[in-house]
């Protein structure tokens, strides 16, 4: 993560997101994108891939392990599927080093921008919405122990 | 070639249609059909014209509409070759078919120490029903095991069944393997323990005929979303001596004879079990399906299919990298497979993209996954508006899939 990156608000990220998604000319660039992200998101490592850290989705599934420091919150999540791993990266990159208050009121407005709301319908049941969900619940938790 | 594929397509409107600017290619008629023209025609006349509720009226849409469901049923009734009309009942579904057969058979045949038998390969509508009352009644659940290929284990079978058993409860074809199994044997091996048996034919009657009294099956089940009708509607056939000595499944109208509040009696078979008003257009709309298989011919139909199989079944195999789950003898034109380090989202995801539907996940057989160790599959079925052209663009689409994800 580039001190830059660290900088910018949920707000910003996404919208240089949806900046790097519109040079895509046809879906099949966008997934070989999605699919690269997911391809270098280094794997969570073993003693994080718990029962506790995993969202289970019906098609795919998802873990997702959460820190703090210095009243900022930090993710990282792995899939068993490379598609949703490049979607887990993608809402690691948006959410993860911002403060709970930051995530919490963040609404993921590039989802649809970027033509991807599809994967977050609950049918497609890949576990991604739900890891949405959970990562504001624990910076919902994190904030109440403030 | 036996029929005229290009003909039939023109009966389905939805296969002229596009997704994503592709031509569609539906390979998921496991988890539903699409339905043809005279059936979509008969459900819209239905609701222009001849619309009442039924079995309640004296005036003419009443009986009218009473007229053609019960038209439907006798159909259904040739279509399966039972004895009476009135063991054809309608349902929602399979599942509602299973529920009820679990319920009120259960309730009246089911004592504690009894056993129910199912299959490893069974749907979860084909378990939970009988977890729930072998755990109501203190009855067990046994499993008849498979082999690799996807086939019951016979002889598993023959240990498990004793005189403890009440009933059997089998798929005809698998959803997620597409095994054909011996039902025939099945049945007859636990009647000689004096069990029932019910089959799950949610993945047959579409592709063979089916003959209930030559089966001797004590039950049947179907539903009509997957034989080319309308989704919500389904039949459950049981033999008339089962369904008189069964309790009721459902309170309401029109499954009762008199109601005071001491003491309300029975309508007759095969009221007794349609408590409330039914789904009246799905029953129309399935006999519509039915008249519809029966106009192209059943025999027709399983004689192209099983061409399409044999070829789906090289096309696939020839492919590197690809392993197909479930290689029985006798199979239907299903097929489960996984690609070498490919999730089944993945590989599902683009090939959607590419406008074929298929099915990726567990199709709801946890347990068939848990017994081959993988994690899901993604699954091609089809019906026979299937093309051989289609076989080819399915190949084209995995390789596609494969260099995206090498
Ligand atoms: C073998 C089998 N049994 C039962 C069912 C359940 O059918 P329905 O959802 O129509 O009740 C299905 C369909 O998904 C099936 O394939």
């Amino acid at each position: 993560m580039n001190l830059q990156t660290e900088q910018m608000t949920v707000k910003e990220v996404q919208e240089e997101i949806i900046e790097e998604f519109a040079m895509f000319e046809n879906w099949m660039d966008k997934y070989e994108h999605i699919i690269n992200l997911g391809k270098e998101l280094p794997d969570l490592a073993e003693e994080f891939k718990t029962s506790d850290n995993i969202v289970k989705g019906c098609q795919s599934q998802v873990w997702l392990h959460t820190t703090s420091k210095d009243g900022k919150i930090y993710f990282e999540a792995d899939s068993d599927a490379i598609i949703t791993k490049g979607l887990v990266a993608i809402m690691v990159r948006v959410l993860s080093g911002h403060p709970a208050v930051e995530i919490i009121k963040s609404s993921m407005f590039f989802v649809n921008r970027i033509g991807l709301a599809e994967h977050l319908s609950p049918t497609r049941s890949n576990g991604l919405l739900a890891m949405i969900k959970q990562m504001k619940l624990h910076a919902l938790a994190y904030s109440a122990k403030q | 070639m036996s029929l005229d594929v290009q003909k039939i397509r023109k009966n389905f409107p939805i296969l002229q249609r596009e997704v994503y600017d592709q031509p569609l290619v539906y390979l998921d008629n496991g988890a539903s059909s699409q339905k043809p023209i005279s059936v979509i025609e008969t459900i819209d006349r239905y609701y222009r014209n001849e619309h009442s509720n039924i079995h309640r009226g004296v005036h003419y849409l009443s009986s009218t509409a009473t007229d053609k469901y019960e038209q439907a049923r006798k159909k259904v009734q040739t279509f399966l070759n039972a004895e009476h009309e009135h063991e054809c009942l309608f349902t929602k579904g399979t599942t509602d078919g299973i529920n009820l057969v679990a319920h009120s058979f259960g309730k009246k045949f089911l004592s504690p120490g009894d056993n129910v038998i199912i299959s490893e390969m069974e749907h979860h509508s084909n378990i939970v029903p009988w977890q729930m009352i072998c755990d109501e009644k203190g009855a067990t659940l046994k499993v008849i095991p498979i082999n690799d290929a996807g086939e019951l284990l016979m002889d598993e079978y023959k240990k498990l069944l004793n005189d403890k058993t009440a009933i059997v409860s089998i798929t005809h074809v698998s959803n997620t393997l597409g095994t054909i199994n011996p039902i025939k044997e099945i049945i007859d091996l636990a009647h000689e323990k004096g069990a029932a048996v019910l089959i799950d034919g949610a993945q047959a009657v579409q592709h063979m005929a089916v003959d209930v009294r030559e089966l001797d099956a004590d039950f049947y089940t179907f539903s009509g979303h997957k034989m080319y009708g309308p989704t919500g509607v389904g039949i459950l056939y049981g033999k008339e001596k089962w369904l008189n000595e069964m309790p009721p499944y459902q309170g309401g109208g029109d499954m009762i004879k008199t109601v005071t509040f001491e003491k309300t009696t029975y309508n007759e078979l095969p009221h007794k079990f349609e408590a409330g008003t039914p789904n009246i257009v799905g029953g129309i709309g399935l006999g519509a399906a039915i008249d519809y298989m029966n106009s192209v011919g059943i025999d027709e139909i399983a004689a192209y299919e099983e061409e399409i199989k044999v070829a789906a079944h090289e096309a696939l195999s020839a492919i590197d990298g690809l392993t197909i789950y479930g290689t029985a003898n006798s199979k239907a034109a299903v097929f489960s497979f996984l690609l070498d380090g490919i999730h089944p989202y993945d590989a599902g995801t683009i090939l959607d993209r590419l406008g074929i539907a298929i099915r990726t996940g567990h199709h709801c057989t946890e347990p068939l996954m848990a017994r081959l160790g993988i994690p899901g599959t993604v699954r091609a079925s089809f019906a026979f508006y299937n093309t051989m052209e289609e076989i080819d663009v399915l190949v084209a689409g995995i390789e596609r899939v494969k260099k995206m994800f090498a």
